[in-house]
């Protein structure tokens, strides 16, 4: 499998990442080199041995249900460039 | 040209749990806005999530109320988008590997002769978080954003398309209502938004093997919204299809005020969620032991009850699924009959269904704030089957005792409502009644079968309701037939 630049510019635009001409370039080489590595992995006969979901061969803690954490409104807040009634406002979004 | 309806529910229900999924914030409903968001829910750098045990046992509580395969083994995904009521730019879900595969739920549809049962498959339920709230209103061009629902936990249920008109995905989204609020994963309470319903709608011509193209109604908050919400969807697309038009699939919002669905605007690559294991998160393991503990903790299911209803009791399967629309309701029934010196489950039910339900209807209440406790009902219950109280007389202490005047013997004592049940007085009322009446009596004996009820209704009324009905017919047609 090997990416066009119009691939790369759907990739970008999906991950909100602004790109140029010229990056769109550099972008698609450097992908299709790590489609390459996978391509030469699928070679491996995987047959009989279930997927990994994570590179640790370790299971997830769990957390008692509890509730640990207090109201750091302010201290948050005082970070995000705009507040309102309590409110984290942001740029209009609208369906 | 005759059409079928097809349809399949997704359905978020809320988990019971204190904290939310991956933080150790609380999740109480209603508090200020962003009191409840702490730095895992907002999303600052640096932060991990940590999954919740609550939300893991819910799963699996579930997973076992429905026969479902639970995956030892199961894991979570990043489901990418931009939103901001998710600041990280995803949503944490479970989409390779959910914790629940398969199992299936038997509904009740229509009822009196129209009742059909109806088995409905349940694909796969996922644990997943919730996201916060965007308020668009009032901020001079901006939007509000409130994150205390960001990362509230949530199994998502997801049907087979299964079911063939509104009133099955009704039928379906009650008894899966009942049943997570029966073994207590989820609250169930709809205002706040614990329980929403997403349907997938498509109509096909009958006898066409192929689905239709669906669309999707979102955020279903009521049954009632549900069944309209479905019903306008299917005229629409009948008449789209039968104008020459082609279904799109699209995200539609149903609007409660005009009855109508409407597609949201979205953008082309909406759905291009781009799933990827969460390296943030180890697969999850669920041991034997756990399960089989959580096991021993279920309550007997709705269905159970149901099937022991009728095969113990005798019951039909309405008056059965009827009694098991809560466990509440259920438990309250069981404790009446349990109540009875002689079990009559058929007394019970009727009681229960009928005095109880509609005094509890007529004002607005809950079975489990009953004026009238299960023990005293069967006390009630109990005169009647012993003759001293008529149906008519029971009723009237039925609602002294919702009165609050006490149990049913003392009110029978103190208002002397004790059925007269000696025939020698019965038979002296009766005297009375057919000497004031001759004109009803020429009547019965002259073969106006209607004048026999005349009199019944004189003799009840003269033993102020007292005497015992099933005497007066037999004492009174001796007489007149002597």
């Amino acid at each position: 499998m090997s990416l066009s630049p119009q691939d790369v510019e759907r990739i970008a635009k999906l991950a909100r990442i602004r790109v140029n001409g010229d990056e769109v370039m550099a972008y698609q080489s450097q992908l299709n080199n790590i489609f390459g590595l996978i391509e030469a992995m699928q070679a491996v006969d995987t047959a009989g041995i279930a997927p990994m979901s994570h590179a640790q061969d370790l299971f997830q803690r769990l957390r008692p249900d509890v509730v640990t954490e207090p109201n750091r409104r302010d201290a948050f807040q005082a970070v995000a460039p705009q507040t309102e009634n309590g409110l984290y406002l942001v740029p209009k979004v609208i369906e | 040209m005759q059409w079928e309806t097809v349809i399949g529910l997704e359905v978020h229900t809320q988990l019971t749990t204190q904290s939310k999924i991956f933080s150790g914030a609380s999740i109480a409903f209603g508090a200020e806005p962003n009191t409840q968001a702490c730095q895992v829910d907002i999303a600052l750098p640096g932060v991990l999530p940590v999954l919740n045990k609550g939300a893991v046992e819910r799963g699996i509580r579930f997973g076992l109320a429905i026969g479902a395969k639970l995956n030892r083994i199961n894991s979570f995904d990043r489901k990418n988008y931009f939103y901001p009521d998710l600041p990280k730019g995803y949503q944490i879900s479970q989409f390779a590997l959910p914790i629940v595969e398969g199992g299936e739920l038997t509904v009740q549809v229509g009822s009196g002769s129209d009742l059909y049962e109806k088995t409905i498959h349940i694909t796969r339920a996922h644990l997943e978080e919730d996201a916060g709230k965007s308020l668009h209103e009032d901020f001079h061009g901006s939007t509000g954003i409130d994150l205390n629902r960001a990362g509230t936990p949530l199994l998502e249920i997801v049907s087979e398309p299964d079911m063939r008109s509104a009133k099955e995905a009704v039928a379906y989204a009650k008894a899966l209502h009942t049943l997570v609020t029966w073994i207590g994963t989820c609250d169930g309470n709809m205002q706040e938004g614990s329980f929403r319903v997403d349907a997938n709608v498509s109509v096909r011509p009958v006898g066409q093997k192929e689905f239709g193209t669906r669309r999707e109604i979102k955020n279903l908050n009521s049954f009632r919204f549900l069944e309209q919400a479905i019903n306008y969807e299917i005229r629409w697309q009948i008449e789209q299809i039968e104008d020459g038009h082609k279904i799109q699939q699209a995200t539609v919002l149903f609007d409660p005020d005009t009855g109508e669905t409407r597609a949201m605007r979205s953008k082309e690559d909406a759905h291009d969620y781009r799933y990827f294991p969460d390296p943030d998160l180890l697969p999850v393991q669920l041991d034997e032991d756990w399960i089989e503990q959580v096991r021993a903790s279920l309550p007997e299911l709705p269905q159970q009850k149901q099937a022991r209803y009728q095969s113990e009791w005798n019951l039909s399967a309405y008056d059965a699924a009827t009694l098991t629309g809560s466990r509440e309701l259920a438990d309250y029934f069981e404790a009446v009959v349990a109540g009875l010196a002689k079990p009559d489950a058929k007394l019970a039910a009727n009681w229960v269904m009928g005095d109880l339900s509609a005094t509890l209807n007529k004002e607005n209440l809950d079975v489990a704030a009953s004026r009238i406790s299960a023990a005293q009902l069967a006390g009630l219950l109990a005169r009647i089957q012993d003759g001293t109280l008529s149906g008519k007389l029971a009723k009237q202490v039925f609602e002294a005792m919702w009165a609050g005047e006490g149990n049913a013997d003392a009110i029978i004592e103190s208002k002397g409502l004790k059925q007269v049940s000696d025939s020698g007085e019965i038979e002296r009322i009766i005297d009375e009644v057919m000497a004031a009446n001759a004109k009803s009596v020429e009547e019965f004996r002259s073969g106006k079968e209607k004048a026999f009820n005349a009199l019944v209704g004189q003799v009840m009324k003269a033993s102020k309701g007292k005497a015992n009905p099933q005497q007066v017919n037999d004492l009174l047609r001796q007489k007149l037939n002597a």
